[in-house]
């Protein structure tokens, strides 16, 4: 199990738990975002401490404070 | 026909929703054609786009603003809820068409899946179908799958658009359609919930049907928390939802998302799994656009050549509209009557309607830019790119875009925060967006830079154009610093978390880039235009009343004197002479003299005399106004916008009673400063005021700027003279 701020660019999984406040859960949550979904971590912006994820599809970008809070499994 | 399109004693109203980016609104366009009118939702002063269907006789078409589920977080959002499910004092629509992405469309079905719970009858339009790579999306196949009809549909070259139209005719032709059933079992669990819910439901909601109730019920548990920002929710409701969602061993989000979800797969694996579309040139394009270096220098690049645009484009428009009204304002001086009924045209009238028509090349144009940025996908990146900056300062990236349409004009760059979701970030944003340069301060700038500042170069470089680049930068500077005291202080709280979607990149649609910069340009018309109007006129009426000097018999005297003894060029000079001591008396003599020089003590102390202070009481209507109330101050009654070169002049030997100059490079730098910082745009309070429905905000960002602007100029005046400058 892995944080989704812990992954690096290209890799993918399966996620597990969203550990978010609930609204933000539940909008990720709505965006398809659920226990099982595939994901995969496009790209790293180091300096803005953002991620860009792939998910059903949509590609989403969210702060690495914010993924800390998302557990993936890797594949 | 008017079976189907008449409802009772109105007109079937069908609505267009669909998630953010999904060639929603070139679809609404297709259907309506040139019907549209912009009306506002009623209690909320938001643009509200309806038309009627082509060919569809007296249908209403209403294009909702896009949402990626019912449970709203931004105002923007909960506006389409209520529209969508008939609540406050919306109709509820007959028939919601849902456009989907081909490429995205699991997610795209979650919103049709709620939509289909209400009980209102849905159709599909599937768009972005040739961006699958591979399978087409099938949309006989969605149909059977899904349980309601769908379409494919290209709102850019229009194919599709007759077989929507006709089935939306076809299923308003059907009257009693068989209530449709909820659309995915709910547990017995759920039901508990719901039960205890939907009594509190208010009346006007209509639950009557029995799908439509357990939908606003879970409506109610999923959308209400502490957080949410939604208004109109009765106290029991919010209590009873509360109640429901803190019971233990419950998690009712995740077990209605994962149902709503599990139905949707199952459709999805039904109809064949869509193959995605292909996002390599977007993801290649992003490596380099969001590269934490490259990014940055493309995108500082972008802007540089953005508002050199800007400004040189805008040039030769400004200069015609400028030319108009000034010819406009002569053939009435030419064709009326001497008396105040021609001032009141020339002077009021005619320079007010101008005043606010001048501005609209720059705002198009910015629009224009921001619109492209948008529609290619691009802006999304820059909300990315900006987030970091952005956080420091106690905003989040999607504070952007408002603060960059701040450089055309505040009042859509305020309305432009309704994207953003809690208050507390978009009041700020509010609140220090006027301080963004507007296209109303570049007039003054460049009257006061022109005449007070020499026109040498530095490292090569113009002097006056790296003053005035420098006015730009103070501006944003300052607004970045105001922002990061004021999230520490007025405006705390913990950052809410940023979500953002990168949609691929795309050609932008010209006809969709040009209605949304018409749009948001005709937002500054109608929010400034009359407020603009207003003032200038009142502006006149203070500089044009009382209308005689106290000394007139003293001018009368001298005028006769002049043509008695004088004659031919002589005469003329001389009268001129004395009609324009006559006119400085007059205005010497005026209300705003008068309120010019009531206020003379409180600006002294940053350099300034009455007669600045009366161009910055007219600066109230709109910044520029400064520039012609100057004109008027010194008594040129011609146009000054034609020929600001005597303008300049009469700045550049204006002296005080003592002899000295009133404008030194120095009162100049104070003048620019407090223009760059005070509050004077009455459109911009009034359009705070409406967006928060409050006083006390709009009341709140006046004092503020005008205190900082006041405290900015003192040091810099004082400071100045302290160093010895002049």
């Amino acid at each position: 199990m892995s944080r989704l701020s812990q992954l690096r660019a290209g890799s993918t999984g399966h996620l597990h738990a969203l550990n978010c406040p609930r609204s933000f859960r539940r909008r990720l949550m709505e965006l398809g975002m659920l226990p099982g979904t595939p994901i995969r971590l496009v790209r790293r912006v180091a300096v803005g401490d953002l991620v860009e994820i792939e998910c059903r599809g949509c590609h989403l970008t969210l702060r690495l404070s914010d993924a800390e809070q998302v557990l993936v499994e890797l594949v | 026909m008017s079976s189907a399109t008449e409802r009772g004693d109105r007109p079937a109203l069908v609505a267009i929703a669909g998630n953010p980016n999904v060639g929603k609104t070139s679809v609404f366009n297709r259907l309506t054609g040139s019907s549209q009118k912009v009306t506002n939702y009623p209690g909320v002063t938001v643009e509200r786009f309806e038309g009627s269907l082509l060919g569809g006789g007296s249908v209403r078409v209403l294009d909702v603003p896009g949402t990626y589920s019912l449970s709203a977080r931004s105002p923007e959002e909960e506006i389409a809820i209520r529209a969508i499910a008939g609540l406050a004092e919306e109709d509820c629509p007959d028939l919601v068409v849902v456009v989907v992405d081909a490429t995205q469309l699991s997610r795209n079905l979650y919103l049709a899946l709620q939509i289909r719970e209400l009980g209102v009858p849905v159709v599909l339009a599937i768009t972005m179908g040739d961006l699958c790579t591979g399978r087409r999306p099938d949309a006989a196949a969605l149909t059977s799958a899904f349980g309601v009809p769908a379409l494919e549909v290209s709102g850019l070259d229009g194919s599709g658009v007759d077989e929507l139209q006709a089935e939306i005719l076809r299923a308003l032709e059907d009257r009693a359609p068989a209530a449709p059933a909820f659309p995915w079992e709910i547990s017995p669990e759920l039901n508990i919930d719901i039960d205890a819910v939907a009594p509190h439901l208010p009346a006007h909601w209509d639950a009557s049907t029995e799908p439509r109730r357990s939908a606003l019920a879970l409506w109610s548990l999923l959308s209400l928390d502490d957080e949410d920002e939604l208004v109109d929710i009765p106290a029991d409701l919010r209590a009873a939802a509360a109640a429901r969602i803190a019971a233990p061993e419950r998690d009712i989000e995740r077990e209605t998302i994962l149902a709503r979800y599990a139905c949707i797969d199952a459709v999805m694996g039904q109809f064949g799994r869509t193959a995605a579309s292909s996002r390599k040139g977007t993801e290649r394009a992003d490596s380099v656009l969001l590269h934490p270096l490259f990014g940055f220098l493309l995108f500082l690049g972008m802007m540089t050549i953005v508002f050199q645009a800007l400004f040189t484009w805008s040039g030769p428009a400004i200069d015609l509209v400028e030319s108009v009204f000034g010819s406009l304002a002569r053939a009435a001086q030419d064709a009326l009557p001497a008396g105040i009924l021609r001032d009141f045209l020339t002077e009021g009238l005619i320079t007010g309607v101008g005043s606010v028509v001048v501005f609209l090349p720059q705002i198009l144009l910015l629009f224009l830019f921001i619109g492209l940025m948008e529609d290619t996908g691009y802006m999304a990146r820059v909300a990315f790119l900006m987030d970091r900056v952005m956080r420091a300062v106690g905003l989040n990236g999607r504070a952007f875009v408002p603060m960059m349409s701040g450089f055309a004009c505040a009042i859509p760059a305020i309305l432009a925060t309704r994207t953003m979701e809690r208050r507390r970030d978009r009041y700020l944003t509010m609140m220090v967006i006027p301080l963004m340069t507007c296209s109303a301060r570049l007039p003054v700038y460049t009257l006061i830079i022109g005449a007070l500042f020499p026109v040498g170069h530095w490292l090569g470089m113009p002097l006056q154009g790296l003053l005035m680049a420098a006015m730009y930068l103070f501006s944003v500077l300052v607004a970045l610093l105001a922002s990061a005291v004021l999230s520490r202080t007025l405006f705390t709280g913990p950052s809410v978390p940023l979500l953002l979607e990168l949609p691929p990149y795309r050609r932008p649609h010209i006809a969709t880039v040009l209605r949304m910069m018409w749009q948001r340009s005709s937002l500054f018309l109608k929010e400034a235009g009359g407020v603009i109007l207003v003032c200038t006129i009142g502006l006149w009426l203070l500089l044009s009343f009382p209308s005689s000097a106290p000394n007139a018999p003293h001018h009368a005297a001298a005028r006769a004197e002049a043509e008695s003894t004088l004659s031919g060029e002589a005469l003329t000079s001389s009268l001129a002479t004395i009609n324009s001591t006559e006119r400085r008396d007059q205005l010497h003599h005026s209300y705003a003299g008068r309120l010019g020089r009531a206020f003379e003590p409180m600006i002294e102390p940053l350099g300034f005399d009455w007669k600045i202070g009366v161009g910055l009481i007219g600066a109230f209507a709109a910044r520029e106004v400064f520039v012609s109330t100057m004109g008027l101050v010194y008594g040129l009654s011609e146009d000054v916008d034609q020929d600001p070169s005597t303008l300049r002049d009469k700045l550049r030997t204006a002296r005080r009673a003592n002899g000295d100059l009133v404008y030194t490079p120095l009162v100049g730098l104070s003048l620019l400063v407090f223009i760059a910082l005070a509050c004077q745009c009455m459109s911009t309070l009034a359009a705070v005021r409406r967006e928060t429905a409050t006083y006390s905000w709009p009341i709140f960002m006046f004092v503020y700027m005008t205190a900082l602007a006041w405290g900015m100029s003192f040091l810099v005046y004082q400071g100045g003279r302290a160093l010895g400058f002049e």
